[in-house]
């Protein structure tokens, strides 16, 4: 899978799973202050992220994830690894 | 305080037969059913097959999506009741405005978020713990749709929840009214919700016998006081009322509905589930509103029963209007809206609430329907199948709910 399929797959993860509107979405966009995604959200990402991708993400990693770019390169990461 | 008095200056409901409060009257005065065979969920192996379900509910309708995925059925339904309530009352607060610390929120429920419970449930024994959403515990707690009615429409006062079953909501208002008649808030959100037709409480209730099992005649299942009533018809919903200090709300010019006058509660002390023979815990509760409301049972135009369907409600409950009211019972109009609702549990009172605050402003009594037989133990006035015209002062509703709690509201015209 490379980063565009990553990409892609996240933003409908983010729109259909957690409700976000697809317009607010931007590699750059954080988030807590951008997106509304408290702490309860990020932890129901990480849920998304680790069965649509089929990969492990540890707590501590999960919580330097601040965008929706670094969510990208965290997955990208895993994959790879 | 003792010149506080509390007026009712906004309505708004969602359930079976209406998605707002002038169609929910319409249809209870032309005697329309919201009940139907069970679409939403599975319900082939149930005993009770049938409900009173909020039809064609769609959460993004009202609810921005964000917000809505993180609630129950049941918040949902209250929010929605909630919000339409605040606009028919004219009252909305930007964040920080003073008014809105005088404001607050009592909400009745009987189970809470019982659906998203089972889900989470199955998701924990079938996936792991893993998997339980963080939204899980905020989901089913039963004081959250107090919490985010606060949080989205910026009400800073006292915030409670009423947790009596089948009488939660009635306690929701008359709890309110207190707090507003001891100075605590100028203005209250009360009301109450749940969504209970799920393959966990339709199988509880239904062992536990208190469930219609008519499933060939949905449209006649609900039948407060006949002879041939077999059972409650389990529904959903919402609704809310927004209660105010007379003075507060006629300085605003806000329009008055009525006034709630008397709460009487009693508790039976006898079983979990079925009520005291003889209504004693059921009459004292009424006694207790017309003591509270300064009135003698002679003022009492209508009422408005709990007339759940099943045996022992109904019989129960007639028995206790006559014990209050003695040989006036028999001339004194008792209808039960849940002939056309079903049975909202916790948001039953709140509905029926609504019902008695148009019955004083229109003078129209919304009838019992499904009423064929006569019984012999319910050989009352129950208004039957038509609505009916009426001189309406006073409105007694009654709630009671497992546990044996008993609750009377009086209200009148403001």
């Amino acid at each position: 899978m490379d980063r565009s399929e990553i990409e892609s797959k996240l933003n409908d993860l983010l729109v259909d799973e957690l409700g976000i509107d697809r317009d607010a979405l931007a590699q750059d966009a954080k988030f807590e202050e951008d997106l509304d995604v408290d702490s309860l959200g990020v932890v129901e990402l990480l849920m998304a992220l680790e069965d649509n991708f089929g990969v492990k993400i540890p707590d501590e990693e999960a919580e330097q994830i601040t965008t929706v770019g670094e969510a990208v390169d965290l997955v990208e990461k895993k994959l790879a690894s | 305080m003792e010149d506080r008095r509390v007026v009712i200056t906004g309505l708004g409901t969602i359930n079976p037969v209406g998605a707002t409060v002038d169609a929910t009257w319409k249809n209870l005065l032309s005697g329309t059913s919201g009940i139907g065979r069970v679409q939403r969920i599975d319900v082939s192996d149930l005993p009770s097959k049938i409900a009173g379900e909020v039809s064609d509910f769609e959460v993004t309708d009202y609810i921005p999506k964000r917000l809505a995925r993180r609630m129950d059925r049941y918040a949902q339904f209250f929010w929605v009741a909630a919000r339409d309530a605040l606009a028919d009352a004219g009252i909305a607060y930007e964040e920080d405005d003073p008014e809105a610390y005088r404001t607050g929120v009592v909400v009745g429920t009987g189970i809470g978020g019982v659906e998203s419970f089972e889900q989470e449930i199955d998701t924990l024994f079938h996936i792991g713990p893993h998997r339980v959403s963080p939204y899980g515990i905020p989901k089913i707690i039963s004081n959250i749709a107090g919490g985010q009615v606060s949080i989205d429409f910026n009400l800073y006062g006292p915030n409670t929840t009423a947790v009596t079953a089948c009488a939660a909501s009635a306690n929701a208002l008359g709890d309110a009214g207190e707090l507003i008649k001891r100075g605590a808030a100028d203005v209250m959100v009360a009301g109450g919700a749940d969504a209970s037709i799920t393959r966990f409480a339709l199988a509880g209730f239904a062992q536990a016998r208190a469930l219609s099992t008519n499933n060939d005649d949905p449209l006649g299942a609900s039948r407060p006081f006949d002879a041939d009533r077999d059972g409650f018809v389990m529904a959903e919903g919402g609704a809310a009322l927004i209660l105010e200090e007379r003075e507060h709300a006629l300085a605003r010019g806000a329009t008055l509905y009525a006034e709630l006058v008397g709460y009487g509660m009693s508790a039976d002390a006898y079983h979990i589930t079925l009520p005291r023979p003889g209504g004693d815990g059921a009459a004292r509760a009424m006694k207790a509103a017309l003591d509270h409301a300064r009135i003698a049972p002679e003022d009492i135009s209508v009422i408005n029963a709990h007339g759940t369907s099943t045996q022992a409600n109904d019989a129960t409950e007639t028995v206790a209007i006559k014990t209050v009211f003695g040989d006036r019972a028999y001339q004194i109009p008792v209808s039960s809206i849940k002939s056309m609702t079903g049975h909202l549990l916790g948001g039953a009172g709140a509905v029926e609430a609504i019902a008695s605050v148009l019955t004083i402003r229109d003078g129209t009594i919304p009838p019992t329907i499904n009423y064929t037989t006569p019984d012999p133990e319910c050989d009352l006035d129950y208004v039957p199948n038509e609505a009916r015209e009426a001189e309406v002062r006073y409105v007694m509703s009654n709630s009671f709910g497992f546990g044996g709690h008993n609750v009377a509201l009086i209200f009148t015209a403001a």
